[in-house]
């Protein structure tokens, strides 16, 4: 705690001698993991604006209601009509809602990591007890938190809702707990991907445009060519295209392993040894995206 | 405080520093160099942050090779640069910097309270950073480099852009750091001049090398230039050119003093101590003149850097 010192020259310690007025401190320094803490969960709340201008507040808790409206509107039918299921699976909500996705983490990639690189703080950070990786692990971690809660929500909104319309408890809860480990993926591969590009591209603009770009031009082109592949009878393509945008990875991932329906061209997911293969891309490109991380600020530190 | 040992860092095209050995004991240090001559490289060193590409350094006992956290923990950090987000006040800003520092929530506030007020922030703390003057930006540096305490602070050339009042108020500042809460400083300035006045001790830096290190008093002594001016006489129409003449023969240096205001009748030379001006007086009086003026000059950090005439008169032209 902050002590008053005397005027005089404490003893054992020749070289510091206090004016009153200058409290001293000698309360505990929490340290490297503290300040990680700290750091993410100031991260965090900036993700939705918290501790931030008023103006910083309304694109994500606009996102956040956006992404909940749907499921508070099927709760509310499947209620009142008396339905024995959701009109939508758990797994299959974050693909159709992922254009809300994909504009939160626009938006909020670049403010989490342009802001430092742009006003210089970084070094501030690193002149401080934690280490890049730190500063790295805590952003990522804020941002995927972030995002887990956009894409979570709703889904609890849903199996509430499913409880309270009486559905079949065991179904209801299986289905949310696979929803729920298929936007826990979603939301760090997101996360990783939107960080990488926000962090080479300093200037805010630029860095939502491309994000928006990496998100959304790459699923466009994906399944496009799906339905081509899918036209032309080889479904075995089909699978294989699949890899080469974020939001059909999951899909892939999820039918294959998470008990989903696959919304690629046909409805026909890849098949267990195809599914490994997108599993393995996944966590590449999550471990590829904080390794990139880590090596541009090792850079921008000094 | 800090202790440095053949310390060398070698970038691919230059080499910012050149087997620098240097001791820094308690209190304000100035480390002064032209720009480019390797400060900040120092600094990051120090830090921890950058590795040293040869030699070894201690900062309060703990290598920076290996302790960088641990220094980090104990130790302030004002860059050079701008560093504030302009959209968050000084007040979140330097609290957020107290908490990364280690410091629990409670204590943060607190010291963060304490510390805008020691360095002259007060109403104006709770406003977005954006619309603060350069001079109220620097306190707000400077105030994240002392919130949790340090016993030791770097501060990377903290009277850059401000206005001689600035200047001054931030130089009387970093005095109190010392004198006022008890924590040693290592200040950089590419001007010798105002550090000169608010240090103990100034370590003089140039390409990297080690120029000079000692306490200010002696390096005033010892590098002062002196201005003279005389009248002429009858006997001696040029008195300017005879008395140069005179202290040629006497082995003392001395340059005209062009650029200066009553050029071609002043002459400079460094005085090495009381006996500089004893002759100075002597030949004076011996030729018969009389003296117009006998002052000391403040000079600029080029003088140590050169002994070339041409450089010398520049460099005074500009320290008047
Ligand atoms: N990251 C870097 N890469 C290459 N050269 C650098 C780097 N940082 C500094 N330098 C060079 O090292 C020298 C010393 O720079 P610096 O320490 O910033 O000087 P000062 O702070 O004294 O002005 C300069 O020539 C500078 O260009
Ligand atoms: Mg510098």
């Amino acid at each position: 705690m902050a002590v008053e010192q005397p005027a005089a020259t404490v003893p054992g310690d020749q070289t510091r001698i206090h004016n009153i007025g200058y409290r001293s401190y000698d309360g505990p320094r929490l340290g490297r993991a503290y300040a990680r803490r700290s750091l993410y969960s100031q991260s965090l709340r900036g993700a939705y604006g918290l501790g931030r201008s008023v103006k910083s507040k309304v694109l994500p808790m606009l996102l956040f209601v956006v992404m909940c409206l749907p499921a508070a509107i099927m709760v509310a039918v499947a209620v009142a009509t008396k339905a024995n299921d959701l009109p939508l699976d758990y797994t299959r909500y974050a693909i159709v809602l992922q254009a809300v996705i994909s504009l939160y983490v626009a938006s909020q990639a670049p403010q989490s990591v342009s802001r430092d690189l742009r006003f210089k703080t970084v070094p501030l950070y690193f002149s401080r007890p934690i280490e890049t990786s730190d500063y790295v692990r805590a952003k990522y971690a804020s941002l995927a938190s972030a995002l887990f809660i956009l894409t979570a929500a709703p889904l609890l909104v849903l199996y509430v809702g499913a409880l309270l319309a009486k559905l079949d408890f065991a179904d209801q809860t299986k289905g949310f707990a696979q929803g729920l480990v298929s936007v826990a993926l979603l939301s760090l591969l997101f996360a990783g991907l939107g960080l990488v590009v926000a962090a080479v591209t300093p200037r805010r603009g630029f860095g939502i445009a491309a994000v928006i770009a990496v998100l959304t031009i790459t699923y466009g082109a994906v399944s496009t060519l799906q339905a081509i592949a899918d036209v032309q009878g080889s479904s075995g393509a089909v699978a294989w295209i699949g890899l080469f945008s974020p939001i059909t990875l999951i899909d892939g991932v999820q039918s294959a392993f998470l008990g989903a329906t696959s919304a690629f061209p046909g409805g026909v997911g890849p098949s267990n040894g195809e599914g490994a293969v997108y599993v393995l891309v996944t966590l590449g490109l999550i471990a590829g995206a904080y390794g990139l991380l880590v090596r541009r600020y090792k850079k921008v530190g000094l | 405080m800090i202790a440095t040992e053949s310390l060398s860092k070698r970038f691919p095209r230059v080499t910012a520093l050149d087997r620098l050995s240097v001791d820094v004991g308690p209190g304000v240090t100035g480390l002064v160099g032209a720009n480019g001559a390797g400060k900040s490289t120092l600094i990051k060193i120090l830090l921890g942050l950058s590795p040293a590409t040869e030699g070894r350094a201690e900062v309060l006992g703990l290598d920076v090779a290996t302790k960088g956290p641990e220094i980090r923990e104990r130790v302030g950090y004002m860059p050079e640069h701008d560093c504030l987000p302009p959209d968050v006040s000084a007040t979140e800003f330097v609290v957020h910097m107290a908490r990364m520092s280690g410091l629990p929530p409670t204590a943060a506030r607190e010291r963060t309270a304490d510390t805008l007020r020691h360095v002259g922030l007060y109403e104006e703390r709770y406003r977005p950073i954006g619309g603060y003057s350069t001079g109220m930006k620097q306190r707000v540096k400077l105030a994240q480099a002392l919130v949790h305490d340090p016993q030791l602070v770097f501060l990377d050339e903290p009277t850059n852009g401000l206005d001689p009042v600035g200047r001054d108020e931030m130089l009387g500042l970093i005095r109190r750091i010392h004198t006022d809460f008890g924590i040693s400083v290592l200040v950089t300035s590419h001007l010798l001049g105002e550090l000169e006045r608010t240090c103990d001790h100034v370590v003089v830096v140039d390409g990297g090398k080690l120029l000079r290190s000692s306490s200010t008093t002696d390096f005033t002594q010892t590098t002062t230039t002196l201005a003279i001016e005389v009248t002429d006489t009858d006997e001696h129409p040029d008195g300017t050119r005879a008395v140069r003449d005179a202290l040629d023969a006497r082995g003392v240096s001395v340059q005209d003093g062009s650029g200066l205001p009553g050029a071609g009748h002043v002459l400079l030379l460094t005085a090495a101590g009381e006996e500089t001006y004893d002759l100075v007086r002597d030949v004076i009086a011996d030729l018969g003149l009389g003296l117009v003026r006998m002052e000391q000059r403040r000079h600029h950090i080029s003088e140590v850097f050169t002994d070339s005439d041409a450089e010398r008169k520049e460099a005074v032209g500009h320290g008047g």
